[in-house]
This record gives C-alpha cells, structure tokens and sequence, in this order.
C-alpha cells in the first residue's frame, strides 16, 4: 500500500474503529510510515476539536419572540382562536 | 493513473446491509418519535418540547452554514414554521433529527445562495463530479500537535480559530463536513438532505477533513516535529 492508497482511504480509517483490524495493510502502512500516521492523528484531533466544546446558543430575548410566532402559526393551523384557548 | 477516492470502496455490502439494519431500527431508536406523534396530533407542548430541544441545534447548524448570527435566527424561525406546516408530511421514513436538521439545512443553503447571488449557483449547479475526478490534495504541513486539543487555546481563541477554518472551506464541503462530523449523520442521511450521492458525500468529506487538518496543523502543529511527506515532490498521478 502506497501513501496515496492511504490518503484515498482515510475516510474508512477514521471512520471505522475496526477498520485497521480488518486492513492489515493500513495498520502495516502506518506503523512504517510516520507522515502518514501523523495526518491521520491530525485529522481525528480535528475532528474532535469540532465536536467538542462547539455549541451555540441563541439569545433568550430571540428565543421568546420566535416560540410566540411558532404558537401563533400552530393555533391557525390547528384552528384554534385566542379565545377559544383561554377560556 | 489517477487515483480517485471514488475507484477506492470497502466493503461495501457488508455496508449496505449495516444501513439497511439501520434503517429497522430508526423508529425503535428515535427518542423524538413519541413528541413527534403527539404533536401531529395537535399537542403545541409537544411541538413545543421538540423546539427546545432542536432550537439551539438548529442555531449551530445554521450559524456554521451562513456564519452570521441574525441569518442563523432567521433559519431557526423559517426551520420550525416549515415543520409545524409539514408536521403531517413526516412520514418516518427518516429519525426525526434528520428531518428536523434537514429542513434547516435546506433553508440556510437558500438563504446563503441569496446571500452569494448567482455566482454561487453556478458553483453549486457546476459539475461535481468533475471535482471527484480532481487530484486529491496533498497533506502539506505535516507536524504533531502541540499539546491536547482542548488545552490548546482558549475556548474563544479556539471557538474562532475553528471558524476560520470552516468558513475558508467552499460551501460544498463545509456543509458535509458540519452534518456528518459535528452533527454527526450519517453518510446516507446526509446525502438524502443534500440530494446528493453517498460518494459526493465521501469525497467532500475527505476533501474537507485533508483541508482543515491543513489549516489547522499550521496553527496548531509544533514546527520542531515537522515531518516531510515522502510523496509531497511527487503529484499523486502514478
Ligand atoms: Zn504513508
């Protein structure tokens, strides 16, 4: 298995937690190519960056103004009248 | 030769009989499935359970997609309208997850090709396939990392360096990229919301990982472990 083999193959690598095990050919690429095994820890630390730690919030103030608007479009299509709710 | 991602498939029965596995079990799994029932049913508490848990989700997705904060609030508003107008629609062929960050994406891609005018049709509507058969690029700056990945920075200096990094990546690759790795979808969730092939979706995945592990590495890598790649004198042609 060449470099470039690997480099095609990285998706499956990363992916697949068996996939070394099955791919004897990755497992025996990596351990003796160190450039290799460098780009893929790399790219799964990238991955996790990603994940970890990378939530967003909206402002409250936001969320109270589109709940309402929300509300507003289920009781037309529910047909539901403000008045009918609040009796 | 050229090397193509695309020439290069494992397995891919024993792929196709997980995802259809997958499929099965969807209604078991789908922890929505219930709210989703009893919201259809005309249940607004219910509806109203699903947009808290989904509404700061949707916020991300859609932020990552048109890096613009009011942008993003105007997709979580359009995103749940859409839904209380579809909520009969919904028919399970899909976890209620997918459906829900579907809609958005959809939404925030309009919006962002609003935003870009033609010019980003033309590249949207441009062949990709055309793309796939482009050389895969090269890791360039290859290093170890400095330090864990958390402890790298601090969480705003990262939390911007990270969206740098995505937004300088084109479209077509930053959106695969947010659903499948940090919405975490699957391959063929991802292209049935993008209405796209499970290839495209493979090869705009690594093309989007090689390209932030780039950018990333040169932020992040420590120059002293910088490793030659021992194919970087030579194009991947063979
Ligand atoms: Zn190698």
């Amino acid at each position: 298995m060449t470099c470039d083999e690997l480099l095609i193959a990285l998706n499956e690598v990363v992916d697949s937690e068996t996939a070394l095990e099955i791919y004897k050919e990755f497992a025996a690429h990596l351990s003796n190519c160190n450039p290799c095994q460098v780009v893929l820890d790399n790219i799964r630390q990238t991955i996790t960056l990603f994940q970890a730690g990378q939530e967003y919030h909206m402002p409250p103030s936001f969320q109270e103004k589109y709940q309402q608007i929300i509300e507003s479009k289920w009781d037309e299509k529910f047909h539901k009248s403000k008045n009918e709710k609040n009796s | 030769m050229i090397v193509v991602a695309e020439e290069y498939s494992l397995n891919n029965s024993r792929k196709n009989e997980l995802e259809s596995l997958i499929k099965q079990k969807i209604s078991v799994d789908d922890e929505d499935l219930p709210l989703w029932q009893e919201a259809k049913d005309g249940n607004f508490k219910a509806f109203q359970e699903l947009m808290n848990r989904f509404q700061n989700r949707v916020y991300g997705l859609a932020f990552r997609i048109l890096n613009n904060p009011q942008d993003a609030e105007d997709i979580v508003q359009q995103t749940f309208l859409t839904l209380v107008e579809q909520i009969d629609r919904y028919r399970g062929e899909s976890k209620v997850k997918t459906w829900i960050l579907g809609i958005a994406t959809n939404h925030a891609l309009k919006l962002l090709r609003k935003r870009k005018g033609q010019y980003y049709t033309s590249f949207n509507d441009r062949n990709l396939d055309s793309i796939n058969h482009e050389p895969l690029p090269h890791p360039e700056y290859i290093a170890v990392w400095r330090d864990n990945p958390e402890n790298l920075a601090t969480q705003k200096e990262l939390k911007i360096l990270l969206s740098e990094s995505l937004n300088r990546l084109e479209e077509a690759y930053r959106t695969v990229f947010i659903l499948r790795d940090i919405e975490g979808l699957s391959t063929e969730e991802t292209a049935n919301i993008l209405d796209i092939s499970l290839s495209n979706v493979k090869i705009r995945l690594l093309r989007a990982r090689l390209q932030l592990r780039e950018d990333l590495t040169k932020k992040l890598g420590i120059e002293a472990t910088r490793l030659i790649s021992t194919h970087s004198e030579h194009p991947i042609s063979k």
